[in-house]
């Protein structure tokens, strides 16, 4: 490895604007003539709109105009869409209800977009708002599963009979069942996944431009796929055609997941653009991030393992109801059935698996995927059951784990996922010798003369990430690829552009993906740019979440790179008269092996672009494409051990040490993936210790501000112990596996684990308060 | 309406602005210094931190007014022509920031937690004062990291100066 | 925000006249309260009138046998105060609790005061210490200043202007977060004065608001240590109950914290 190249934890080129204040996100821009949108939104949760009155807020200062749901109804924008088809057990599709960008009748969630003033500045059109009157026929709510499914509940969508959206299965209930009926031992819990607010810090935000005589949009948005944004707003929505809409994801300021869905809220401002003849801008605030970003999680689960007398598991049954909120988010149907359910065999090999799924309709702010999207569920599922199992039958947590492991790859398990390699032991053992797994008795018994509660937890986390093999993802019913594009332009004068189709909001692309560029070619890779997030300069990509980027996106470039050089030998070839398969690029440079016959690659660069002396029959330009699709997932996996303390007397826990052994495969950049890690861990202990979403029983959100709603501060967290061990992933040929997730996904079983084990009792629901630490403690 | 004559990053400015406007409100939109953001609408998040008078403030918590006559320094206002200051160095050093949204308020804000406790600091004391900033990309881990060493880096600045 | 008209008087009586002229005018000292309201739309004064630059107002200053904090001194300033630090250490090291250290920088004692949020930090401890609150009009003792939630004995237009703290022969605050807000869920301020008194005062806790907590009091009086608390029985009508802790949660908090106050108070 180079010192910039694939393995150096170089420094980002990005934060130098960052740090100094020049980052552009989205509500930085200023438009000529730019106006200002401010949404009407429902205080209720369930109503008819039975009238709305803008004539006074018309006249209000400033305001340019007043536009409700029932203009763009008659305007014929399209429905939101989900773009995943579930198909239900008895082979009926998916039941979906419609989702107007605003509510021209019915409003179904807290929040939901009514009407929306246009003025000169924001006050006014919040000042203006206060005018419209909207008239509603308040209905009866049904704020989560438990009173959604009920018989009878209040009915949220005609096409949805009982709220229930689909009953979807996979595995073999037959066998499963079988092994049940044989098992020496069977574990049961009941588990809730709680609702989660992704709050990425930079609050959504939108900027819409008509340039009339064009019959051109320009669209600047908080999004993690610029190009999935066009496509939906054009093919779906009917706001523009996709060749004249231009969308732009500039510096965005955090997503983890929760801006890669087409909101209502761009809509409005693209078609309003057009209506009042001026670039309209939309900035949310962080009331209305709670009340309209997709949240995440939301399950409610029975789940029980089947052990043998050897203390094998023989067999896994889950049953899970699913909360969608009002309506269905664009990925929404996939998260808690393939994302979810897919990944139900954990690290362990069980040969039998049965899952079913039922996903439902509530009085709240649509659900979909959040950092892990449906994988941390389940390995939430897996390892509480694992360590419950072990209290249960009265065997290390660890060992029983360890006892259960798939070792032999590639390993076909009975929920579609077929593992490629890992080595899951080596990351166990990694994580308890960083912990002291051995010396825990000890420490245990000191903490409890001194009159503490100390626990340990264990957490044995896999994932599926590198979104995806299309073909793959097609049979199941995914409404687009999941590949990825890349270019590489070598300039006149030997600089390199990289165009790829994924976004970065906060991975660290604009340095990764150089050192990619660094390793190939040993150039800096201050003479490399990363172009993305713009429909207008880059080809069409499919965006960045599930963990794809390095995996997919990275491996596309590499494509792109492998043509781009073998272009360039052919060149350096010529021009040094020499074979070409006798050209080798070492720091930058073009050598004949064995020859002190060099050219640099700016003269090679400089060669291809002149034309004056190219092989024949050879295009001018060095400039090559790729297209990349995975042929499987990748499989991350590791190994995360948390020792807590809880204070008996207010149920506080604290942590003493937290220690992560991840195998991401080949690290690019250590430094970042460690970041990334870091980041993943503390939402995975947010979930797991702070934080949670409560509707009261009206549907009103009663967590809607950061007053309310605990987000993870320095002061809640440890410092991480981390180590990474290595299988380098066959899919690819960097044999990367991605680590966005990863932390997210495994953290939160390790921490209610380890204070269940400190307190001694299992009965322990997410988030573990201190209120909540307490009573289970003193009942 | 109203002139608000104040000092920002060491020059006076003065700016005709309604009574209802926040100090954040006159920097980003009348003054284009877009590097001081707005997080949250509860005074919690602490990505609108800036100086005021030399000590840190939330700006979404101040109306413009009430900054009158002061001296404001905001991330714009920190680094000596093209050498950052030893915060921004560190935070880029240790890989303090990711996404870029928080890391302003988190850096005047760290700033003056080195200020206030004379660059004596552990770890356990940089977690306590980050209270009023919050992060969602880096757990913090780095960010504490960051400081850390830039407390170290501006001793060394202070001693030379 | 709505429109509103901004005054910055320099003197208390200016500030009193600004008040009157104003059709629905509202004082603001470091804003901290009036301003996150403000902005989402549940207050809409007239005028605001700015005390935060009224010299005769900032400040710390020792008497005989005690200390006056000025009404618009920032909690920074209190809790960095050597002479309170001196005087009553309990005091300044609640100061350093309350939000955080941004907040902390322009939030002040009167703006606090004047609020009377239910989970302020503050007011537990003008209770517990037996302060006197100082108004443009008046002397308030504390007993009779705070009057359930968000509500006290000020009257319309009136300003404090200090608030005058007896020293203790001890005192101890500890506070137990609010996860979310940092405000505090429960924090408990145990004194004792001089002549042996025993004043206890939770915040936090109530559903009216800051209270004394007589049973623990009775206790301490008897016996000054942790332990005395144990068998003191805390009950949980009238305790608030909410999302982030039960009403008998909030119970146990204001005797474990009592005793935590005690311990920190030696």
């Amino acid at each position: 490895m180079g010192v910039e190249g694939i393995g150096a934890s170089v420094v980002r080129k990005e934060d130098r604007r960052f740090i100094t204040g020049k980052g552009r996100y989205v509500d930085d821009i200023k438009l000529v003539g730019m106006t200002h949108a401010h949404f009407i939104r429902s205080p209720h949760a369930h109503a008819k709109i039975k009238s709305i009155d803008t004539s006074e807020a018309m006249k209000m200062p400033g305001v340019v105009g007043v536009l409700t749901g029932q203009q763009i109804v008659d305007d014929k924008i399209g429905n939101l869409i989900c773009g995943w088809a579930i198909t239900s057990k008895d082979g009926t599709g998916m039941k979906m209800g419609a989702w107007p960008a605003m509510a021209p009748e019915t409003v179904r969630f807290v929040g939901q977009a009514v009407a929306v003033v246009i003025a000169e500045t924001k006050n006014q059109a919040r000042d203006a708002a206060e005018a419209v009157v909207v008239n509603y026929e308040e209905l009866p709510a049904v704020p989560d599963i438990r009173a959604a499914i009920k018989p009878g509940a209040p009915q949220l969508h005609p096409e949805a009979p009982g709220n229930v959206i689909y009953d979807w299965v996979i595995g073999d209930e037959g066998a499963t069942d079988a092994a049940f009926k044989s098992a020496a031992n069977v574990v049961s819990l009941d588990i809730t996944n709680n609702r989660l607010v992704p709050n990425a810090m930079e609050p959504r935000a939108a900027i819409a431009e008509y340039n009339e005589p064009e019959e051109h949009f320009t669209l600047y948005t908080t999004s993690q796929n610029p190009h999935v944004a066009r496509l939906v707003l054009s093919a779906f929505y009917n706001i523009a055609q996709e060749h004249k809409l231009r969308v732009v994801a500039p510096d965005v300021g955090g997503g983890f997941g929760s801006k890669i869905f087409i909101y209502p809220e761009e809509m409005v401002a693209l078609w309003a653009s057009k209506k009042v003849g001026r670039p309209v801008k939309w900035t949310g605030d962080r009331t209305e991030a709670f009340l309209t970003d997709a949240h995440g999680r939301d399950h409610l689960t029975k789940a029980e393992m089947a052990f043998d007398k050897d203390n094998k598991v023989t067999g896994l049954r889950v049953k899970t109801y699913a909360n969608l909120g009002g309506y269905m988010s664009l990925f929404s149907s996939s998260v808690p059935t393939y994302l979810y359910a897919t990944l139900l065999s954990g690290q362990y090999n069980i040969p039998n698996i049965f899952a079913e799924v039922i996903s439902v309709y509530t009085n709240t702010v649509p659900v979909d995927a959040y950092r892990g999207a449906g994988r941390p569920e389940a390995s939430f599922v897996v390892e509480r059951l694992m360590e419950t199992a072990a209290r249960q039958l009265k065997v290390d947590p660890a060992e029983l784990r360890r006892k259960n492991f798939i070792t032999q790859f590639p390993h076909q398990t009975p929920v579609i996922m077929a593992y490629d390699i890992g080595d899951f032991g080596a990351s166990l053992d990694a994580a308890m010798k960083a912990i002291d797994y051995a010396g825990f008795a000890a420490r245990k018994a000191k903490a409890k003369s001194e009159g503490k509660l100390r626990g340990i937890g264990v957490s044995c986390y896999i994932e599926a990430c590198g979104i995806a093999p299309s073909k793959a993802v097609g049979s199941l019913g995914a409404g687009v690829g999941l590949w990825e594009s890349a270019e590489v332009r070598v300039n006149p004068v030997g600089t390199i552009e990289i165009l790829t189709g994924s976004h970065s909001h906060g991975q660290g692309h604009e340095t990764t993906f150089c050192q990619l560029i660094a390793d190939r070619l040993g150039v800096p890779i201050s003479q490399v740019s990363i172009v993305h997030g713009d429909t207008d300069k880059v080809q069409f990509g499919m965006g960045t979440y599930g963990s794809r980027s390095a995996a997919v996106g990275l491996t596309a470039i590499l494509k792109a790179m492998e043509k781009v050089e073998a272009k360039a030998k052919k060149i350096a070839a010529h021009q040094l008269e020499a074979s070409e398969n006798d050209i080798v690029i070492e720091n930058g440079e073009f050598k004949v092996a064995g020859t002190d016959k060099s050219l640099a690659l700016p003269m090679v660069a400089l060669a291809a672009y002149t034309a004056h002396n190219l092989p024949d029959g050879m295009e001018p330009g060095l400039k090559e494409g790729a297209f990349y699709d995975p042929t499987n997932f990748t499989f991350p996996a590791g190994a995360y051990i948390c020792e807590m303390e809880v204070d008996a007397a207010t149920g506080k826990s604290s942590f003493v040490n937290f220690v992560a052994a991840d195998d991401f495969g080949r690290l690019i950049n250590p430094m970042i993936v460690e970041g990334q890690v870091h980041g993943g861990l503390a939402q995975g202990i947010g979930q797991a210790l702070l934080e949670g979403v409560v509707y009261d029983a009206s549907g009103q959100l009663l967590t809607a501000s950061f007053m309310d709603y605990t987000m993870p501060r320095a002061d809640d967290l440890p410092s991480f112990k981390l180590s990474h061990t290595t299988t380098l992933c066959p899919g690819n040929p960097l044999g990367v596996k991605g680590c966005g997730e990863a932390g997210a996904i495994g953290a939160s079983a390790a921490v209610i684990n380890a204070i269940t084990d400190a307190i001694g009792n299992n009965k322990l629901e997410m988030p573990a308060t201190p209120d909540r630490v307490w009573h289970a403690i003193h009942g | 309406m109203s002139t608000v004559k104040l000092t920002v990053n060491g020059k006076a400015v003065s700016a005709d602005v309604e009574d209802r406007t926040l100090l954040v409100h006159l920097l980003r939109d009348h003054l284009n210094l877009t590097g001081t953001h707005v997080g949250c609408d509860t005074s919690q998040c602490g990505a609108c931190v800036v100086h005021i008078d030399g000590r840190a403030v939330k700006s979404c918590t101040v109306l413009a007014g009430q900054a009158a006559g002061s001296s404001v320094t905001t991330i714009e206002g920190i680094a000596k022509g093209d050498e950052l200051h030893p915060m921004q160095a560190a935070f880029r050093d240790n890989h303090g920031l990711q996404c870029g949204y928080c890391t302003p308020g988190m850096i005047m804000s760290a700033i003056d937690i080195v200020h206030r406790h004379s660059g004596q600091l552990d770890e356990e004391t940089v977690r306590q004062e980050l209270e009023g900033n919050i992060c969602r990309c880096t757990g913090y881990h780095n960010i504490v990291k960051a400081v850390l060493d830039a407390a170290g880096r501006m001793k060394v600045a202070q001693a030379a100066e | 925000m709505h429109q509103t008209t901004y005054h910055r008087p320099s003197s208390v009586d200016e500030a009193a006249s600004l008040f009157a002229k104003g059709s629905d005018a509202k004082y603001l000292a470091g804003g901290h309260t009036l301003i996150p309201v403000m902005k989402q739309r549940l207050a809409s004064p007239s005028d605001v009138i700015d005390l935060g630059k009224i010299k005769e107002l900032i400040g710390v200053e020792a008497t005989g046998d005690g200390i006056v904090v000025k009404s618009a001194t920032t909690h920074y300033d209190v809790a960095s105060s050597e002479t309170v630090r001196k005087a009553i250490p309990a005091l300044a090291y609640l100061a350093s609790l309350i939000g955080d250290p941004a907040v902390r920088h322009r939030g002040t004692i009167g703006g606090s005061l004047a609020n009377n949020d239910p989970a302020a930090d503050y007011p537990a401890a003008v209770l517990a210490l037996g302060a006197i609150v100082k108004t443009n009009k008046r002397s308030i003792s504390a007993d009779d200043f705070f009057k359930g939630l968000f509500s006290t004995a000020l009257e319309d237009g009136e300003i404090i202007t200090a608030v005058s703290f007896p020293v203790q022969a001890k005192a101890g605050y500890a506070k137990f977060n609010h996860p979310a807000s940092r405000f505090a869920l429960t924090g408990v301020f145990v004194a004792k004065t001089p002549a042996g008194d025993v004043r206890v005062a939770a915040t936090g806790a109530s559903q009216s608001g800051v209270m004394r907590v007589g049973a623990i009091e009775a206790a301490l009086k008897a016996n000054w240590s942790a332990g005395a608390i144990d068998a003191v029985k805390i009950s949980a009508d009238g305790l608030l109950n909410d999302i982030h802790g039960t009403a008998d949660y909030r119970a146990n908090l204001v005797k474990v914290m009592a005793q935590r106050a005690v311990q920190a108070a030696g």
